[in-house]
């Protein structure tokens, strides 16, 4: 049931987009068309680091339209794990890859008349795909992108030409703010609502749009969590009789695949629910990372999502 | 005869009851009993929240729903309806929600057609239908197309019924359409037309 399949492909290019920002592109090894998927949909990285193998959630910005290239981009993040490091300094064109097939969390939802799009910074990816979508089938939207400054706004000058006053874009080099409120009590009747950025813009339109009476139905997020570093601890797994050491700079879920289990997940972003696993005890503080588990399953430290969550304390044994 | 076991069927949907949320605008769709619903609700709300709201109400039955409707006019919502049938009270609804903006909630109570042809009418507007709140009150007469001829029949009480258009005797199900606002009924007796069960008031 578990780890779903995955393929085998060549990078064909490799672009510095701006100076955080590379993006990579995608080909079958085999030749044959990639999977078709939809705009929203990410993919799962496998990066074979030494000894860690890595496997990362990305967002494809590609057109879904195109099965012959798959594109993602990837910002370097200088305190995370090392995976953005790894595909910022190691990744070159010609390079064999593994990826796993696209999953979409994030989907548009296509009987709506309109599509209101909130970006924030590197968030922006999952959209690109999904406006090459609506412009194929003549979709209605409206994007409002915002960003650090000019020099760190991927992709605008793109989006400018393809979509014209369709585009808002925001500095926060100059104090320019989404006017939230305003644009979430003016939208006709049917409008969809999509947010994907920093966590606390999510929040701000899960709470904005709670409070100002939004259904919960046509509001979407994107909400990623990442697995961070954090102390080495040892987890016990009962089912599996194994006991494995999570190192600094290994998620739980990685550590359980190094030792040889086949532990079930889709996003590896603490978002799908798919790597919910029991525990059955514990003697120390489970390091909730996800946006899964709500605040009772937290108090009753009987769950953990080991693609984004981690331990501190000398026992933790795990019903896997 | 055995008849098909509908108790495992996802489509026969599922009410609630109405309580107050958070928003702009309130949108309150009833008809007969279904205002006593909306009266209920008014006792436990915020300080002006009738002040952005609209009634559409259906009192098809006015020597019943005498006090009902007088209680709702005391709520002194800006803009209220009411309306002799479901179906003269529709087009009202789709007006007041193709005008409304998102930051707006729904509330539709009232029998069985009317929560089936509120829906409808919101889906067709593009709400999803997950986006409503419902709360049966009243009768559970049951609209019902008829799978053969495609007709619907409305106000159906019995179990099986006669459809209105080809006249073949219908099993009622609890597969339901949300596009049609219809329960399906199935032809009871095609093996033997001569065969005809009798009807029992079952929806009521
Ligand atoms: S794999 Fe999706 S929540 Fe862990």
């Amino acid at each position: 049931m578990s780890s779903p399949a995955t393929i085998d492909v060549i990078v064909t290019h490799v672009v510095n987009v701006n100076s955080l920002i590379k993006r990579f592109h995608f080909a079958r090894l085999d030749g044959q068309p990639l999977p078709a998927f939809s705009g929203g949909a990410h993919i799962i990285v496998e990066m074979q680091d030494g000894e860690n193998r890595r496997r990362t959630p990305y967002s494809l910005m590609s057109s879904p339209l195109d099965t012959d290239d798959y594109q993602i981009s990837v910002r370097r993040d200088d305190q995370g794990r090392g995976g953005s490091l790894y595909m910022h300094q190691q990744v070159k064109t010609g390079m064999q890859m593994r990826i796993g097939y696209p999953t979409n969390l994030f989907s548009l939802d296509k009987r709506a008349p309109k599509h209101l799009m909130f970006a924030g910074g590197i968030g922006i990816t999952p959209f690109l795909a999904q406006i090459k979508q609506l412009i194929a089938t003549n979709g209605n939207f409206e994007l409002h992108y915002s960003v650090r400054n000019q020099e760190l706004g991927a992709y605008i000058n793109e989006l400018a030409q393809t979509i014209g006053n369709r585009l808002h874009t925001y500095y926060d080099d100059k104090e320019q703010r989404i006017a939230f409120d305003t644009l979430l009590s003016t939208q006709p009747a049917g409008t969809h609502v999509y947010v994907c950025g920093p966590t606390p813009m999510i929040e701000h339109v899960l709470k904005r749009t709670a409070a100002l009476g939004w259904p919960k139905v046509h509001v979407h997020y994107e909400h990623f969590a990442k697995a961070l570093p954090g102390e080495p601890f040892t987890v016990q797994l009962q089912a599996s009789n194994k006991t494995v050491e999570v190192g600094e700079n290994e998620s739980m879920l990685e550590a359980m695949e190094a030792a040889g289990v086949d532990a079930p997940y889709l996003c590896r972003g603490g978002a799908c629910g798919q790597c919910e696993t029991n525990v059955i005890e514990h003697n120390g503080t489970l390091l909730h990372e996800d946006h899964w588990l709500d605040e009772n399953e937290r108090v009753s430290g009987k769950k953990i999502m080991p693609c984004v969550s981690r331990f501190c304390g000398t026992q933790l044994v795990l019903d896997r | 005869m055995s008849q098909p076991d509908d108790s495992a069927i996802l489509s026969r949907p599922r009410y609630g009851t109405l309580s107050p949320i958070e928003a702009s605008f309130h949108l309150f769709c009833a008809d007969d009993e279904g205002g006593q619903a909306i009266v209920e609700l008014a006792q436990d709300v915020p300080a002006n929240f009738f002040d952005s709201a609209e009634i559409i109400y259906v009192n098809s039955q006015p020597a019943l729903n005498s006090k009902t409707l007088a209680a709702l006019e005391q709520l002194n919502c800006p803009r209220m309806y009411t309306g002799p049938t479901i179906h003269a009270a529709l087009p009202r609804l789709s007006t007041s929600i193709s005008r409304m903006r998102m930051n707006s909630q729904i509330y539709i109570s009232g029998s069985e057609s009317m929560l089936g042809l509120a829906t409808m009418t919101a889906m067709q507007a593009n709400i999803d239908h997950q986006a409503l709140q419902t709360e049966h009150r009243g009768s559970l007469a049951r609209r019902v197309q008829c799978v053969h001829c495609k007709g619907i029949t409305e106000q159906v009480t019995t179990q099986p019924a006669s459809c209105e258009h080809c006249g073949l005797l219908l099993l009622v199900r609890d597969h339901y359409s949300r596009r049609a606002a219809a329960f399906q009924g199935v032809n009871i007796n095609a093996e033997d037309p001569s065969e005809i069960p009798a009807k029992e008031e079952v929806f009521t």
